[in-house]
């Protein structure tokens, strides 16, 4: 009997090694463990054994099933990890066929730029305004102390509306600083971008309607100090900490003392030529002009209400054109109203 | 305004030891930005002066001649020419081998006809120069040099090309500044050099009293505030001194005769223009100035001519106009070559008026140019006495002794008081009195005590912004610290409507639309592109008195056209698919307001093979939701002539009408030159953003599980899904949950005329797990209700 038992293992092991599948694997372990099979068959004549035989033939009949039923399943388990195995790679894909792609819409350039210098002034803590684009001549010139006869109201520089030259396009985001002292007591802190408008006609570097960012703060005690403060900070994140930038005298009708910055050429470092060519960036300059600005004319602030003596302010104008021009590298400003998807879908 | 160096050194300061870089980087900081400079011997390379040793025929050539030129070295070097004016001694241009010329032309030797030429003698056109700089010389032929030269000298040297010419953008407040002095003086003080001045004198003595010979009056004194005037007698027409050439070469004018020279010298110099009359031709021997009259013409000195009408000022003699004032002179009373006698006229006119005039006319001069900026009228007297003093210094003529002087107005000296205090609080900085000082003496601004005495040439200055600028500058804006202002913490924001804008934008672009920036002028001929009726208020709009064209003359009151002239112009590119939206501003004129609304839309286009009707629909929905904006209604509507009569929808929000969506009507699209689909939404985003609902909060998610029932129903084609969907939700009561539209089927086994409609109905109860019972207690009368109300029978 015991040499029945052990030829039933060996049978079995060998069996079990050499099935190829888990049908195969359920056919040995039916007929050797199944309530027919072969080690139930040797079991049932444990009745013609002694006594004494009995328990030991018991306990090696016991250790012949475990050992079966533990090489059954640890060769399932192999078998079923390669049959896995093989229908993973038959499932394997050629990864750089491209992928599904959910279009996706892409903000205006202008825009894209518009909202990082908002960021940058909302951080320090100005509030962002709005204001119309049909203006009164009042708001965009005379309270800027731009006098009647003075040639940017030429009828061949603003679109006018009426005989009287007395409602016009704004030509710059200037009239906000009136509109906005006229409401607000100080401090102001504010920053009002917007469309203006100029009779020019559409080229490379000219637009009949373009954009503006117009700053201001008024408060007690702020310096020209503090207005370059602000702009060092706009341009050092705009465009990077090691931007270099000049300030020097300007004039403009409604800032005393004014000033325009410019920026040392991105392209060539500022020296003005790139091997021995004249830089196309800065034209040979090592600089390029980025906004105009100023403390606020005193007859500006009387002119709304605001006590000239007790309060100072600073006010900044850039053109966002030639600013996002300058950030995203292209040189053509017809682009920008063409509205081309190809030029859109790369910002 | 041009400065060359060479001027501002040998007169004024002497800068001649700082680099043009150096200058134009000082004078630039200090406050007089330069545009460009550049050195007038460029463009010219290795061209010396030779000395003509031989001359011969050429042995292969009837017309060539081979010549032996001393170039100043050792050897003589051959140089063959085909010009016919060369003889043996003249002392020539000699382009050398390896020479360059104006026009980027280079020179090498090389052999014509069998002979060596080692280079190339000149002509002045070749040189860049025209008979008026070399009056001496000829225009089809060598330039025979009549010049204080020897061979080998660098003919840059010869022509005066040694100098740099800077060109300065100059601020319209800084009249003073369009002249070489005013600019001298901007750089000696940003240098801190002194600068040398010259008071002219005029000797003066020619026979005769002035008085009796001229007579000035000046009835438009509104629009001249000054005039003076001074003759000369017996004059001698004859070119300039090359010193006086080269000076109005380097600037940009042209050298004509001694007379015109002279006025222009001291335009530039002082910044005055000035004029010069042929005395003959005065009638009356009177000048008036006086503004013109109807119907006057003159012929000025371009030889066109100009229609005056009143409000242009002219100066006139007892008959008719002999100039445009300021502007122009009159062809009547031009200098001319065997002119006698001469008045030189050093007015000053009204800026306003001479610019108008100008723009008028189309004729911008130095002069108007200069006048517009509102001048110094205390410049007139030593400009006239300037330009007698250089007649006197050219041997040009004899000046009378005397000057006619009308003056209307008295700038009165202003001063203002030197608050060294304030200007250091407006600039945060801490600049000495003494200092201040300084700076103002520099720019030759007295200061006595604590009083700035402003000098007539600085109408600018004037309040203590001013004074801070001009200590700024010089101090330096650079050199300025660079402070945060130590206000109390403001909360920076968005105002208005611009955190929805932003949120509206990024809900565009998720679902793949692109933002277009368009112009908010149109043409008036967009209505009739998108076929609105002529009758419609939208026309009424804000109209451009001087557009630049009808393409852009008036305000738009509606996006769509923009939004489509854009989707056409992407087509027009073969761009297959494209999504586009703007947030656009329209302008609507107010009855009784000054300035109109200036709302903004949101407008939604797009064409493409994925592009129908639903899928617009869809995404004003998904932007409706994003916006917490309750659930739109849409209404067919067939009569709006932009739209596919049968594929548009008004859309309306709790009554409140936003906009209208749809296919643009194949008719519009045509306008556009457009042959496809296009699906287009406008939607008045000042309404919609009064739509939107406050911020959400939580609902507990569902205990129980929701029960589903699909029901099919038939029904007429005429019975739309939202009456369906009305009559199923009105019904349902509050275990009715969501109604899904999720089949509409005609054909086989749906009669003629019939459609079948199928619903996915959700219910659910907050408190238990509905029965079948309470299914169909809900279903059920639903079913009853559709069969009633819109004959929709259970399929």
């Amino acid at each position: 009997m015991r040499q029945q038992l052990e030829q039933i293992k060996a049978t079995a092991l060998a069996e079990i090694a050499a099935a190829a599948d888990a049908a195969a694997l359920e056919a040995v372990r039916v007929r050797v463990l199944g309530k027919k099979g072969e080690l139930t068959a040797v079991l049932k004549q444990m009745g013609k054994l002694s006594a004494e035989e009995r328990p030991v033939m018991g306990q090696i009949a016991n250790s012949v099933r475990a050992e079966l039923e533990a090489t059954l399943e640890a060769r399932k388990a192999d078998l079923n990890a390669a049959a896995l195995e093989k229908q993973l790679q038959e499932e394997a894909i050629d990864v750089t066929i491209p992928g599904k792609k959910v279009e996706m819409g892409h903000q205006h350039p202008m825009n894209k730029v518009l909202q990082e210098v908002k960021e940058i002034f909302i951080g320090m803590g100005y509030q962002i305004v709005d204001g119309p684009e049909v203006e009164e001549a009042a708001y965009n010139f005379t309270r800027l102390n731009i006098e009647e006869g003075h040639p940017s109201r030429d009828r061949s520089d603003t679109f006018y509306f009426n005989d009287d030259d007395s409602v016009l396009l704004r030509t710059q985001t200037s009239s906000v600083q009136i509109r906005v002292m006229e409401n607000m007591k100080p401090p102001i802190r504010v920053l009002a971008p917007g469309r203006v408008f100029r009779k020019d006609e559409a080229d490379a570097t000219h637009s009949p309607m373009f954009h503006q960012i117009e700053g201001l703060v008024v408060d007690e005690g702020i310096t020209m100090a503090d207005l370059k403060g602000a702009l060092e900070t706009l341009i050092k994140r705009l465009y990077s900490e090691d931007a270099v930038c000049r300030f020097r005298p300007h004039h403009f009708p409604f800032t005393e003392p004014s000033c325009e910055v410019d920026m040392q050429c991105f392209k060539c470092g500022g020296k003005g030529e790139i091997d021995g060519q004249v830089c196309s960036t800065c034209h040979g300059e090592g600089w390029i002009e980025l906004l105009g600005a100023g403390m606020v004319h005193p007859e500006v602030l009387e002119g709304c209400g605001i006590d000239s003596k007790k309060y100072s302010g600073f006010a900044f104008g850039i053109g966002l054109e030639r600013m996002a021009m300058g950030r995203l590298r292209f040189n053509d400003l017809r682009l920008i109203f063409e509205n081309d998807v190809r030029f859109l879908s790369q910002f | 305004m041009k400065l060359n160096r060479k001027w501002l050194h040998e007169e004024f300061v002497d800068l001649s030891h700082v680099s043009d870089k150096e200058y134009v980087e000082v004078l630039t900081v200090a406050g007089q930005k330069v545009e460009t400079y550049e050195r007038l011997d460029a463009e010219i390379k290795n061209v010396v002066v030779g000395k003509i040793l031989s001359i011969e025929r050429h042995t292969n050539s009837d017309h060539m001649w081979v010549c032996q030129v001393d170039v100043g070295k050792e050897e003589p070097v051959q140089i063959v020419t085909g010009a016919q004016n060369v003889k043996q001694g003249d002392l020539v241009p000699a382009a050398l081998h390896n020479s360059r010329l104006p026009g980027g032309i280079h020179i090498t030797k090389g052999k014509l006809r069998g002979e060596v030429s080692n280079g190339m003698l000149c002509s002045i056109k070749e040189l860049n120069l025209t008979l008026n700089d070399v009056p001496y010389a000829i225009e089809d032929g060598i330039w025979i040099l009549e010049e204080d030269c020897k061979p080998g000298d660098d003919i840059n040297l010869v022509i005066g090309n040694d100098d740099t010419v800077v060109d300065f953008e100059i601020t319209n407040n800084r009249p003073d500044c369009y002249s070489i002095i005013g600019l001298a003086r901007e750089s000696a003080a940003a240098f801190n050099l002194p600068m040398k001045h010259h008071e002219p004198v005029v000797k003066g003595g020619a026979e005769g009293n002035l008085l009796d010979l001229i007579d000035v009056e000046v009835p438009a004194e509104e629009l001249c505030r000054r005039y003076s005037a001074r003759m000369v007698r017996n004059v001698k027409i004859a070119p300039s001194p090359k010193w006086l050439r080269q000076r109005l070469r380097a600037n940009g004018v042209r050298p004509i005769n001694n007379i015109v020279d002279i006025t222009n010298y001291v335009m530039l110099e002082y910044g005055q223009p000035m004029h010069a009359f042929d005395y003959r031709y005065i009638s009356s021997k009177k000048i008036v100035v006086r503004e013109a009259v109807e119907g006057e013409t003159l012929v000025t000195l371009d030889g066109n001519e100009r229609k005056l009408t009143p409000g242009m000022l002219v100066i006139a003699d007892g008959e008719k106009p002999i100039g445009l004032a300021g502007v122009m002179g009159g062809e009547n009373s031009e200098i001319v070559d065997d002119t006698v006698d001469v008045v030189f006229e050093s007015a000053n006119f009204d800026g306003t008026s001479i610019r108008q005039t100008a723009l008028a006319l189309g004729m911008r001069t130095e002069s108007s140019g200069k006048f517009e900026k509102n001048i110094d009228p205390m410049l007139t007297v030593p400009a006239v006495n300037r330009a007698c003093e250089l007649v006197e210094l050219l041997g040009a003529g004899e000046v009378m002794d005397g000057m006619i002087d009308i003056l209307n107005y008295i700038p009165q000296p202003r001063t203002l008081e030197l608050e060294p205090d304030r200007i250091n609080a407006l600039l945060g900085t801490n600049i000495s009195k003494e200092d201040m000082l300084d700076y103002l003496n520099r720019l030759e601004i007295p200061v006595e005590g604590n009083t700035i005495l402003v000098p007539s040439f600085r109408p600018d200055l004037q309040i203590m912004a001013d004074i801070a600028e001009e200590v700024g500058r010089l101090y330096g804006y650079n050199v300025i610290p660079t402070t945060t202002f130590r206000a109390e913490t403001a909360e920076g924001g968005y105002t208005g409507n611009m955190v929805q804008e932003n949120l509206t934008g990024s809900l565009c672009r998720s679902l793949g639309y692109s933002e277009i920036l368009s112009y908010s002028f149109v043409s008036p001929g967009i209505f009739d592109q998108i076929r609105l009726p002529s009758d419609s208020p939208l026309r009424k709009t804000l109209c451009i008195q001087n557009p630049l064209g009808e393409d852009t003359s008036v305000m738009r009151t509606i996006a769509l056209p923009s939004m489509l002239s854009v989707l056409a112009r992407n087509y027009n590119y073969h761009n297959i698919s494209v999504k586009l939206y703007e947030l656009a501003k329209v302008y609507l004129p107010v009855e009784g307001e000054i300035l109109p609304r200036e709302p903004k839309h949101l407008v939604l286009g797009t064409y493409g093979a994925n592009e129908d009707f639903f899928s617009l629909k869809g995404e004003i929905e998904t932007i409706f939701e994003g916006l917490n904006i309750p659930a739109a209604r849409y209404t067919a509507v067939k009569d709006n002539p932009s739209y596919h009569p049968g594929r548009c929808a008004s859309i309306s929000v709790n009554g409140i009408q936003v906009g209208v969506c749809g296919q643009i009507h194949p008719l519009v699209a045509k306008n556009y030159d457009m042959d496809t689909e296009i699906y287009a939404a406008e939607l008045d985003f000042s309404v919609l953003v009064t739509l939107m609902q406050p911020k959400k909060t939580y609902i507990p998610l569902p205990k129980y599980q929701a029960a589903t029932r699909d029901i099919a129903v038939v029904c007429d084609e005429a019975v739309t899904v939202a009456q369906l969907e009305d009559c199923i939700r009105s019904t349902g009561g509050k275990l009715l949950r969501e109604v899904k539209l999720f089949d509409i089927y005609r054909g086989k086994g749906i009669e003629e005329g019939k459609k079948s409609v199928a619903f996915s109905l959700s219910l659910r109860a907050d408190d238990r797990t509905l029965t079948d019972v309470d299914v169909e207690s809900v279903v059920s009368p639903i079913l009853s209700k559709l069969e009633t109300e819109l004959n929709a029978k259970l399929r």
